[in-house]
């Protein structure tokens, strides 16, 4: 157990130490939630009325785009710039490696996001401030990049890592989705643990159902 | 009988799949006459004789689940034992599933558009449908652009194996959008009561389409096998 | 130098036990039927054309790699089912460097010493540094330094947790006269320490006059298999050279 930490905590600290001093991944993630946000609105009339239905919609689908630009990358880089044979070589467990990608991965894509709350406040006047938003936002991501990481696994040895990547990925967590915007929804209008609970629940037994089986398959991808 | 397979392979041999087609076009064209002839023509405001492509629409789909399951069910065993004959089960129900998903998508479409006026009815087990045959693409793909072989087979094993357990996941999320969003329609999804005329050609349907999918896993499953075994002797010899 | 920690690995009588490995790559064979025994404090060179298998192998016994079939036996651990004690008996050093350009030499030894866990990273840390002759450009990022310099940060970060067996894929590429002694002293010092080391190289002479052990591989199977003191530089030569000329 303590093997597992070690080799997670090592790995983790190394790429957030690495993304903060390059900012490469956040730069380019960030950039494309700011224009995916600027593209919905002049894609529709932002009026208030039309904000209240299609906004949770919105916010995920730039969350969910942008998500799987960074997800790309956690394992993209390692695998092109040779790396990743260095943290396989590590008589640290294999699940112990994704453990450390995986919470890397999922602590870009909540900066990400948080970062966008101004932007969605100042474009549609969609207030994100909320605690219920902030956990579903939160149990959502983690479900996200619980399924991301492993399939940036895989195609991150593929040729057509841009395509394979979201083809693989949407249709798992497709649930995730509909909790996150569902959710979301009821934050934004002010209901409680009432109807936010029901989805925050469901979303937190996905995330532990495939963060075992995430963890498990994890092997068997890296395998040569 | 003479076994084209060889006697390594698990892979039923060619009697026996010669067999199963004949079997399946037998069964089939048995089916036609009933969904034609059988069957009681629908009320208007199920189609009429559109209304007919139910017994196309409904056992495809369910067949394809079906599918769906052979195949997680042979990744699984595949990741475990590692022995060639459960990878070929996996893909080629893989395929066969993507194929007849295929048709139930199709003809789900085209019974919606003119009864309902929708290309599609977004219900629990029209989105799992749909889903899932996307994660059949996505394994089918993922197979494409593997570097080897071996790798597509563990990758591809594992999107299976995903894909299933997504499965509850999405059809209670769809559940209750659908319930939240779309009015409830009577759609190609609902069962309601069914005539006896109706319950028995939609289940000799599901049969038919059952056949179909074993013709298309056996002769997959056969040839890949033949496939393999020639790559084998082929490098036995250099 | 120290090279290996000596309170660690069963009493395995041998560094390295091969039998029968085979390993295929989507039909395409890399590695037929390959026996090898590797003693204590010796040394093994590789010798084969490009596409032999020398890589192959290498990767496999530093748990890369997995086998289709056969039986590997590093520092008495099983290479399938103990891989986590393989790789910490193993340190390996490939044709990529394992390092992050964007950290410098010492920043990158310090997180391989962490996921190794090693007690008193920081002091064992400046040791390696020192001993590849790397203090100096300690703190430099790995993105601007030359190729001879990343590899001697490569090396010492292959033998930060003191492996038992070393490997060494044509370690040569890259490194000026002063890096090529370095590599020289290395090997000998690991030897010295009782610990074993494979390396494999297109210099026969050089192989030759470090190692105990030869092995030549053809197309995955193995050519020719001796202890140098029963064979001679140029039956290696004719044997990598005459492998060459029957595949081409």
């Amino acid at each position: 157990m303590r093997n597992y930490l070690r080799g997670a905590l090592a790995i983790y600290a190394k790429d957030i130490r690495l993304e903060a001093r390059t900012k490469e991944t956040i730069s380019a993630v960030l950039a494309f939630a700011i224009i995916i946000a600027f593209i919905f609105g002049f894609a529709f009339d932002p009026s208030p009325a039309i904000v209240a239905v299609v906004g949770p919609g919105i916010v995920w689908v730039a969350y969910v785009f942008t998500g799987i630009l960074g997800m790309n990358r956690t394992f993209a880089l390692e695998r092109d710039r040779g790396t990743l044979d260095g943290l396989l070589l590590a008589p640290v467990s294999r699940e112990s490696v994704y453990a450390g990608k995986l919470v890397s991965t999922a602590t870009i894509m909540l900066v990400v996001e948080a970062a966008l709350f101004p932007v969605f406040l100042v474009l549609f006047d969609l207030n994100l401030f909320n605690v219920w938003f902030g956990l579903v936002a939160l149990a959502a991501t983690i479900g996200f990049a619980t399924v991301g990481t492993l399939f940036s696994a895989i195609a991150a040895h593929t040729r057509a890592r841009e395509v394979l990547l979201p083809l693989l990925f949407l249709p798992i967590v497709l649930p995730v989705i509909i909790g996150a915007v569902s959710g979301t929804d009821a934050a934004i209008a002010g209901d409680g643990w009432d109807s936010v609970g029901k989805w925050l629940q469901f979303i937190v037994a996905f995330d532990a159902v495939f963060l075992v089986l995430s963890s498990w398959a994890f092997d068997f991808v890296l395998e040569e | 009988m003479a076994s084209a397979a060889g006697p390594r392979s698990r892979a039923m041999g060619l009697g026996g799949r010669q067999l199963l087609l004949g079997v399946a076009a037998l069964v089939f064209m048995i089916d036609l006459v009933l969904i034609f002839g059988y069957a009681p023509t629908a009320s208007e405001a199920l189609g009429v004789q559109v209304q007919r492509i139910f017994y196309f629409h409904v056992p495809s789909a369910i067949v394809g689940m079906i599918s769906f399951g052979v195949s997680a069910f042979g990744s699984v065993m595949y990741l475990i034992k590692r022995t060639r004959k459960w990878d070929r089960l996996a893909w080629a129900s893989a395929e066969a599933g993507t194929i007849i998903f295929t048709v139930a998508i199709a003809t789900g479409a085209i019974w919606a558009k003119p009864v309902w006026q929708t290309w599609w009815v977004w219900d629990a087990n029209g989105t799992l449908t749909f889903m899932l045959w996307l994660v059949f693409i996505g394994y089918l793909i993922t197979r494409a652009y593997a570097p080897t072989v071996d790798r597509g087979a563990r990758w591809a094993a594992v999107v299976a194996i995903f894909g299933a357990a997504a499965v509850p996941f999405v059809y209670m999320a769809a559940d209750w959008w659908a319930g939240l969003h779309t009015e409830r329609v009577t759609g190609p999804g609902a069962s309601g009561s069914l005539e006896s005329e109706m319950f028995y050609t939609l289940i000799f349907s599901l049969v038919t389409f059952g056949f179909l999918f074993a013709v298309l896993v056996a002769e997959r499953s056969a040839q890949r096998s033949i496939e393999e075994q020639i790559e084998t002797l082929r490098r036995e010899v250099t | 130098m120290t090279t290996h920690d000596s309170n660690s690995a069963p009493d395995a009588q041998l560094a390295l036990e091969i039998a029968g490995l085979s390993k295929a790559f989507g039909g395409t064979p890399a590695l037929r039927d390959v026996d090898l025994q590797l003693g204590w404090g010796e040394a093994l060179a590789l010798f084969g054309h490009n596409g032999a298998g020398k890589s192959t192998l290498i990767r496999t016994l530093v748990t890369l790699v997995r086998p289709d079939e056969g039986t590997v036996t590093i520092a008495g651990f099983d290479r399938v089912r103990q891989a986590a004690q393989v790789r910490s008996m193993v340190g390996y050093v490939g044709h990529q460097s394992l390092l992050y350009d964007d950290m410098t030499a010492r920043e990158n030894l310090r997180f391989y010493a962490k996921l190794y866990g090693i007690a008193d990273a920081d002091r064992r840390v400046e040791r390696s540094l020192a001993e590849v002759g790397a203090t100096s450009f300690a703190n430099r990022r790995m993105r601007v330094l030359s190729n001879g310099m990343v590899k001697r940060v490569a090396i010492a970060r292959a033998l930060l947790h003191r492996p038992r067996v070393l490997l060494l894929d044509e370690p040569e590429a890259g490194l000026d006269q002063g890096g090529l002694e370095l590599l020289d002293s290395v090997i000998n010092a690991v030897k010295a320490g009782g610990a074993s080391v494979v390396m494999s190289t297109h210099s026969i002479e050089r192989g030759f006059a470090l190692a105990d052990h030869v092995l030549v591989l053809d197309t995955g199977r193995v050519a020719l298999a001796g202890a140098t003191a029963d064979t001679s530089v140029e039956e290696v030569r004719r044997a990598v050279l005459g492998t060459r000329q029957a595949a081409s």
